[in-house]
């Protein structure tokens, strides 16, 4: 901004002195916020600032509590109120006030408050409740600059639950003659999709009409939501690509107004934005990516003027030609492009230039070679920035030839960088290209010492974990386990030797476990002296407890017999009294097996390592203890989480809780006090998200809060419980191998491989050496949070459009078509003579549970002649005519469903000569509906019609029966695919079919069909990690007991066996008592539950993201019970 | 880094065989995420001055009053450590940053790290020049006492993030309707204001 003058502080007493200002920005140097600036800007200590504040905060505490003050007064407090803020200070007290201005001022003041509500309050504050009212009048308003500033709050923060209130009249606006509200509507729109999808579903064809607007600010607005829709689910939108192009063409061929133009380039956000749709369009599809070429290609050729908006728009292109399918002159010119970016003398050029040659990396190596010198510049380059790029772009294009260099690239920086998320990143990055690249032992060893130095106690806790995972694992060869092995350990006891106070806790406890496991490999070495190395440890300040944990279990390993046995007594002695619960107990530990060495032998034998240890979860053991305790009058042991939940409730709600997502049990005897277990269903949610509830005031909040604390997000307070009860069960949990060894001092801290690890294991081990990853899965370090949150944010987005992305059904949104092409699909298919088929048994239990349900009311309706010009008329491709005498209705099931469960075939109805049947059939990962028409009459009937529909259900048409017309006995076969749009127990499905019999008038008979919920049910096939993880980010949640099946020794594996027989339900592990079970609705909606044997019931928990889902499952579990 | 080991790198470089990428092509699965959409969709923007006093500020995703304060804190220091010729992109924490300085004024935003810098960029300069324009050469001063207005005009361009109307003339024309209100309803009131105040 070259015209801008430089005025700066020093020139405030004189600009001050001056009454006017040129424009229309005055300074409004005699009002009480202008004192209040200038008292600010003459003060010289922090101090007096401070006082002169909290004087000011005072006053307007008293003038917006008072109640003379005027609206207009409040304006003018409720500016100061925002520069107090601004400065740090609390002004909670007028928040209110704030919204109580934006609801009763007139049009200014209104302005202001909302201007303060939105600067003060978030989406999730309470208070913003009050504003629903005052946004609702707002938006009816006749005032323009009213509605503006209702949309622009609403856009800014709005609560999700209130959502569908004010939606209606936002959705109005899309129709309002100006353009302005036309476009704040649809940001609003965008922005409700963004915090509540499911919500907007129902207006997306007036999305459609945003984007023919025609003012482009309303239609660039619009393309916010088609970049966020296309992103989730390309496939659906693929017929809207040409249309995109065209606009493209348009905006780059400068048809927009002027004013569109920023530095004189034509709407560049609008092409940015219109470059990533197309990339996403254009991503893995050669006929899409076809039509862009040539836009692409003159966007490139446009973009010539020497402006940093011109490189942002070629960057985009670069980025965009990168992602669709190639085309090789394209990629030549972005190539090129790329590299102007990277030799460019400025430097926010060359950064991008670097961003982007990461990005294209892998598909053109030779770009990277030829900027190989530039990119050895940039790695000198003073600005950390540019040389974090750098090695980014390195990281992707190590083999394990270069690894060596690259790593001492990477860990040089590293040393100077000050920042903690670059160090986590960086670090996890070297210990993944040194654990997949690394070219000798010494150099792994090496390699890992440094990454543990550095990243000191910020390393990602599965760093450290892996490393002892791969030590213990070792590979193929035994001799070459042994040397690198041995190779640690040496490396290991020179670092004791020199001064290891520097050294972080983490990396001292992974040396302690490997000396403990591994020293004796030193042949030429007395344990005594790695103990006496072990014991410095002890001795050290800086040490943790945890990491004195540590020390102690790997003195326990080595057992030293002879000199340092008084060595060991001494530190036994020393620690059993030890405030710390986990440090007593390894010193009582240590001290019994050093004495018994048969003992120890046998607790820990050497290379047994990978042998999983043998737990007794359900400590049974210690019951006698127990019920002498209790017998001498001892209370009951409740865990923390029932104590504070008993708190939190103090109304004696009798809540039941059980056991957290963690199998581990308490023993039998620390529930006897309990309640009798109650049909008592807890409202779902109310250990979920607290914002659901935001609105029930602030008492239900505070109690919110306490249950959350237990069992939200961070809530995984069983991991400190049983340590504190009985340390030993730890080790064997699965749940917890991840951050085991980072965050727990368990006793027993050899890695217990489960079978789900081992292949991983044995990919990563193969990984190591060879050098030949060839798998992305590999990737364990440092991102691993955040893939797996888009991962599940994918199959969320490929979930909801499931009827589209298969390739056998016609994209169908009948809006979408509505609106371009004027063509609406309905399903219509022919009929022909019926074959009366008697009951099939269905292989599969899950659908005969529910069959007696199936009920086929019609009802019938004479209609004049129906015509419509839209009937498809094709022949069925399953339609078989020759099999029309089959007496089975299922042999008219097309092939590829005839091998799948089926339900058993109904007749929905049976009337001049037509029968209408169907079943329903259990695809992998889908259900499809048949429903069979035959004509048993003589002679032909036409124009058969079939519609179906139903409000739980996205309906979608596989395959119609096309014909018009039913010859004379035969069948018509249709097909529609079932997704559930809500889940609930039973699915209804309505239909219609009317049909032209060949003399009389048409005739239309409604009837429905019901489908139960376990239709839709799929195993989920889970690991016990994925479990946990996935427990706690769900937030609907459901509580019962269910009866258990009595008889036979196991009563909870025959109740499970049921369910999973009838429910389809996966198992993930029974232990003891409790047993974690999960499954999904149709793959991306998956429902955990747990269940525990308790009292002669089982209590499940269920848990989902999807509402209503665990209420309806539960009802399921249910029935299936009830109906042995 | 010595001149030996730049020598080294370059020879390594040089081999790196088609081979190596292809097993490297399947294997870095962020090359495939990296293209996100929101083109503007920022976290936060922060104006402050070179002397560290915080002078906008606007935040697009909820955010806790301390981490707030925490984070402006934090972000001032790096960005007031900064020499002029550097780079204008930071990382920092999960983000990126992307800012520039005006005069004395340095404008701030906080992106993803996927999104476009240089457009992110010119936002703010696009910024600057409404404020330029309705302010008639903007300074410090202005925003300093009129950060209200600032504000009016900041919601008018971006609307929760994302940038609402990138023409200039139509930002500045609803800014100014709602002002002339604000001009009638004024002047004859802010006199009596004044008197009953004196």
């Amino acid at each position: 901004m070259s015209d801008v003058v430089e005025k700066t502080l020093t020139a405030l007493p004189s600009l001050l002195s001056l009454d006017s200002q040129p424009g229309s920005a005055k300074l409004s140097s005699n009002s009480k916020l202008g004192n209040l600036i200038r008292g600010i800007t003459e003060l010289t200590s922090k101090h007096e600032e401070e006082k002169l504040i909290q004087r000011e905060l005072l006053l307007i505490k008293e003038q917006v509590s008072s109640p003379n003050t005027t609206m207009r007064q409040m304006k003018e407090l409720m500016v100061r109120a925002i520069y107090c803020e601004m400065l740090g200070y609390g002004v909670s007290f007028s928040y209110i006030h704030a919204i109580k201005l934006a609801q009763q001022g007139n049009v200014l003041e209104k302005r202001v408050g909302y201007l303060a509500v939105s600067l003060f309050l978030n989406e999730s504050h309470e208070l913003l409740l009050l504003l629903v009212n005052t946004v609702l009048k707002d938006l009816q308003s006749t005032n323009l600059i009213e509605v503006c500033m209702a949309l622009t709050v609403v856009s800014q923060m709005f609560p999700k639950d209130m959502i569908p209130a004010i939606l209606p009249l936002v959705e109005e606006k899309l129709n309002h003659p100006k353009e302005i509200i036309r476009r704040k509507a649809v940001l609003a729109l965008y922005k409700f999709y963004l915090i509540a999808p499911n919500q907007v579903q129902h207006i997306h064809n007036k999305f459609r009409k945003a984007l023919c607007d025609k003012d482009p600010g309303v239609m660039s607005a619009s393309l916010h939501i088609y970049l966020q829709l296309i992103q989730e689910n390309p496939e659906g939108y693929k017929d809207l690509a040409p249309s995109f192009v065209t606009i493209l063409k348009q905006v780059v061929g400068g048809k927009l107004p002027m004013d569109f133009n920023y530095h004189s380039v034509p709407a560049p956000w609008l092409q940015i934005h219109l470059l990533r749709i197309l990339s996403f369009l254009g991503k893995n599809d050669q006929s899409t990516s076809e039509i862009m070429y040539e836009i692409l290609d003159e966007s490139l050729r446009r973009a010539e003027m020497n402006h940093n908006i011109t490189y942002a728009i070629l960057y985009e292109c670069v980025k965009c030609i990168y992602t669709i399918h190639p085309k090789s002159d394209l990629l030549e010119k972005a190539a090129k492009c790329i590299g102007n970016f990277v030799l460019s003398p400025k430097i926010n050029l060359k950064y991008l230039g670097l961003k982007a040659l990461t990005y294209v990396v892998q598909q053109d190596p030779k770009l990277a070679l030829q900027h190989q010198m530039t990119i050895i510049e940039c790695l000198d380059h003073p600005d950390l920035i540019i040389k974090r790029e750098t090695l980014e772009l390195l990281f992707r294009i190590t083999n394990d030839q270069n690894v060596t260099v690259i790593v001492e690239k990477m860990l040089d920086f590293l040393r100077i960088s000050e920042d903690d998320h670059t160090t986590i990143d960086l670090v996890g990055k070297v210990a993944e290209l040194a654990e997949k690249y690394a070219p000798d032992n010494e150099w792994f060893i090496d390699t890992m010492n440094t990454v543990f130095s550095l990243g000191g106690d910020l390393l990602q806790p599965d760093i450290p974990n892996s490393f002892l995972k791969l030590l213990s694992e070792g590979f193929d060869s035994v001799e070459e386990d042994k040397k690198l092995r041995l190779f640690a350990v040496n490396s290991y006891i020179s670092l004791l030797q020199r001064d290891a106070s520097k050294l972080p806790q983490r990396f001292l406890q992974v040396i302690c476990w490997v000396l403990g496991e591994y020293s004796h490999l030193r042949e030429d070495l007395e344990p005594d002296v790695i103990v006496r190395l072990l014991a410095k440890l002890l001795d050290m300040k800086s040490s943790s407890s945890e990491t004195k944990c540590w020390v102690l279990m790997a003195m326990t390993k080595l057992c030293p017999g002879g000199a340092a046995l008084a060595l060991v007594h001494n530190v036994s002695e020393t620690y059993s009294s030890s405030l710390d619960t986990m440090l007593r107990q390894r010193a009582q530990e240590l001290e019994i097996l050093s004495q018994d060495s048969e003992l120890q032998a046998k607790v820990l034998p050497r290379s047994a390592s990978m042998e999983p240890v043998e737990v007794d979860s359900s400590l049974s053991f210690l019951d006698g203890f127990v019920s002498e305790a209790l017998a001498a009058g001892a209370a009951p042991y409740k865990p923390p989480h029932q104590r504070q939940e008993e708190l939190s409730r103090s109304k004696a709600l009798n809540l039941e809780p059980y056991g957290l997502s963690l199998p581990i049990s308490m023993s039998s005897c620390s529930i006897t006090d309990r309640q009798s277990p109650t049909l008592l269903s807890i409202s779902s949610g109310l250990s979920g998200d607290s914002t659901d509830f935001s609105h029930k005031g602030s008492s239900t909040v505070l109690k919110l809060d306490g249950v959350k604390r237990l069992w939200g997000r961070d809530g995984y307070l069983a991991q400190k419980e049983p340590t504190e009860e009985a340390p030993r069960i730890e080790a064997a949990s699965p749940v917890r191998s991840a951050d085991q060894l980072g965050n727990n001092n368990s006793q027993t801290p050899t890695p217990t491989p489960t079978p789900e690890c081992d292949q991983e294991k044995q990919q990563l081990a193969s990984s190591l050496f060879v050098g030949l990853a060839s798998q992305s899965s590999i990737c364990l370090m440092g991102k691993s949070d955040q893939p797996s949150q888009r991962f599940r944010r994918k199959t969320k987005a490929s979930g909801s459009s499931e009827q589209i992305t298969n390739p056998l059904v016609f994209p169908s949104d009948g809006s979408d078509n509505l609106l371009y092409k004027n063509l609406l699909d309905s399903p219509d298919l022919d009929g022909s003579p019926p074959e009366q088929t008697p009951g099939l048994d269905a292989p599969n239990g899950a659908c005969d549970a529910e069959e007696e349900s199936t009920d086929a009311d019609m009802k019938e309706i004479k209609t004049p002649p129906i015509r419509d010009e839209h009937v498809t008329a094709e022949a069925s491709p399953h339609h078989d005519p020759d099999r029309s005498k089959d007496p089975s209705l299922t042999s008219h099931l097309p092939a590829e469903l005839s091998a799948l469960p089926h339900s058993k075939t109904t007749t929905l109805f049976s009337k001049q000569n037509l029968d209408v049947s169907a079943c329903h059939v259990q695809k992998e990962d889908s259900v499809v509906l048949v429903v069979f028409i035959s004509n048993c009459s003589d002679s032909f009937l036409q124009q058969i019609r079939l519609q179906v529909d139903s409000e739980e259900l996205e309906v979608s048409c596989v395959s119609d029966s096309p014909s018009e017309e039913l010859k004379s006995h035969s069948v018509a076969v249709c097909q529609y695919f079932l997704t559930v749009k809500r889940p609930s127990v039973h699915f209804d499905l309505s239909a219609t079919v009317s049909w032209q019999p060949p003399a009389g008038s048409p005739l239309t008979t409604q009837f429905s069909y019901r489908l139960p919920l376990t239709a839709f049910i799929r195993a989920l096939r889970l690991s016990t990690e994925e479990y946990g993880a996935k427990w706690l980010a769900f937030s609907h949640d459901t509580k019962q007991n269910l009866t258990l099946i009595q008889g036979g020794r196991d009563p909870l594996a025959a109740t499970l066996d049921v369910l999973k027989r009838k429910l389809q339900l996966h198992v993930v592990e029974v232990i003891g008592v409790e047993a974690i079970v999960a499954c999904c609705l149709q793959q991306d909606q998956p429902c955990l539950m747990h269940c525990r044997m308790h009292a002669g019931m089982l209590a499940v928990w269920l848990r989902s993201p999807v509402p209503d889902l665990p209420d309806c499952l539960l009802y399921c579990c249910q029935r299936a019970l009830q109906e042995l | 880094m010595f001149p030996g080991s730049a020598h080294l790198l370059y020879v390594y470089l040089a081999v790196v065989s088609q081979q190596a990428f292809d097993i490297l092509g399947s294997r870095t699965g962020k090359c495939s995420i990296m293209v996100k959409a929101n083109v503007a969709k920022m976290r936060f923007m922060l104006l402050f001055s070179r002397q560290g006093k915080l002078r906008l500020q606007k935040w697009y995703t909820a955010t806790a009053e301390r981490d707030k304060k925490k984070m402006v804190r934090e972000l001032m220091q790096i960005v007031l450590a900064r020499k002029p010729k550097m780079c204008s992109f930071l990382e920092w924490r999960d983000l990126k940053i992307v800012y520039k300085r005006y005069a004395s004024l340095y404008f701030c935003c906080a992106i993803e790290e996927q999104d476009n810098e240089l457009i992110t960029l010119e936002i703010i300069h696009r910024f600057v020049e409404l404020l330029d324009k309705y302010f008639g050469s903007v300074c410090e001063l202005d925003i300093i006492f009129n950060f209200e207005k600032a504000y009016f005009i900041l919601d008018e361009f971006l609307m929760g993030g994302e940038i609402q109307d990138t023409s200039k003339k139509s930002v500045l024309k609803a800014i100014e309707q709602a002002d002339l209100l604000q001009e009638e309803d004024e002047s004859p009131r802010s006199v009596l204001e004044e008197m009953g105040l004196a």
